[in-house]
């Protein structure tokens, strides 16, 4: 399937992109992740520690352990730092 | 409720007087005001605020639909900036309505606290030295327990 896989902040500067298509089969987020880590050592920098990113599956906050089934999109960032 | 996210710098005293007039069953309104912080030594050039386009609108409805679902409120206004800031500016403002003051000093107390860390914004401060990403502090996650 394919995902639209963003990156916010420092996850995106790490990556060096803000956007990417990605074909994967992928079943979860963390599937996801490891597939990402495996591709390159700037992916497995941006990902070394999951407990400081947080995810947004079809632009709804969830944890690494949410499905893809059926979804488009994936976000990674960094905790928010809004107001 | 109404919620704003954009670039452009919003008149407080305005969006606060529009806000209260016209709410005949209301007899309380709060506002809070968010600003760039300089740095203690007053290095800061600019902040600049990236956010996740597609989901802060959903996100900070979302958030001020559980407000109003949660306290007796006749309306909620957001409105939060995103790009380029000076210390001092306007970040963004949140107004509670409600007949009650508790009510609505509770709500926008909720809304802060939520979109605090939970929606989508990421701060970036500039100085002389560089650019760097504010981290997220432990004490307002920890706020959100209380809710």
């Amino acid at each position: 399937m394919k995902l639209d896989v963003l990156y916010f902040a420092w996850v995106r500067e790490r990556i060096g992109l803000a956007k990417e298509q990605i074909d994967t089969e992928a079943t979860t987020v963390m599937d996801l992740v490891r597939e990402l880590e495996a591709r390159e050592e700037r992916y497995a920098a941006a990902f070394a520690d999951i407990s400081a990113l947080r995810v947004a599956v079809d632009q709804e906050l969830t944890d690494f352990e949410a499905s893809l089934s059926g979804v488009r999109e994936v976000a990674f960032f960094p905790p928010m730092t809004g107001g | 409720m109404r919620v704003l996210v954009q670039s452009e710098p919003f008149d407080f005293g305005k969006e606060a007087q529009d806000f209260a007039s016209g709410h005949h069953t209301m007899g309380a309104i709060v506002t809070f005001t968010g600003i760039v912080r300089d740095l203690a030594d007053g290095s800061l050039d600019r902040m600049v605020i990236e956010h996740y386009p597609g989901m802060t609108q959903k996100a900070l409805n979302k958030i001020s639909e559980q407000a109003m679902e949660r306290w007796n409120l006749g309306d909620v206004l957001v409105i939060h900036r995103t790009g380029d800031l000076a210390p001092g500016d306007m970040i963004m403002m949140v107004a509670t309505a409600a007949p009650h003051r508790k009510d609505a000093f509770e709500a926008a107390e909720y809304l802060m606290d939520y979109l605090k860390s939970r929606a989508p914004f990421w701060k970036q401060e500039f100085t002389s030295d560089g650019a760097k990403w504010v981290a997220a502090k432990q004490d307002d996650e920890d706020a959100l327990t209380r809710w």
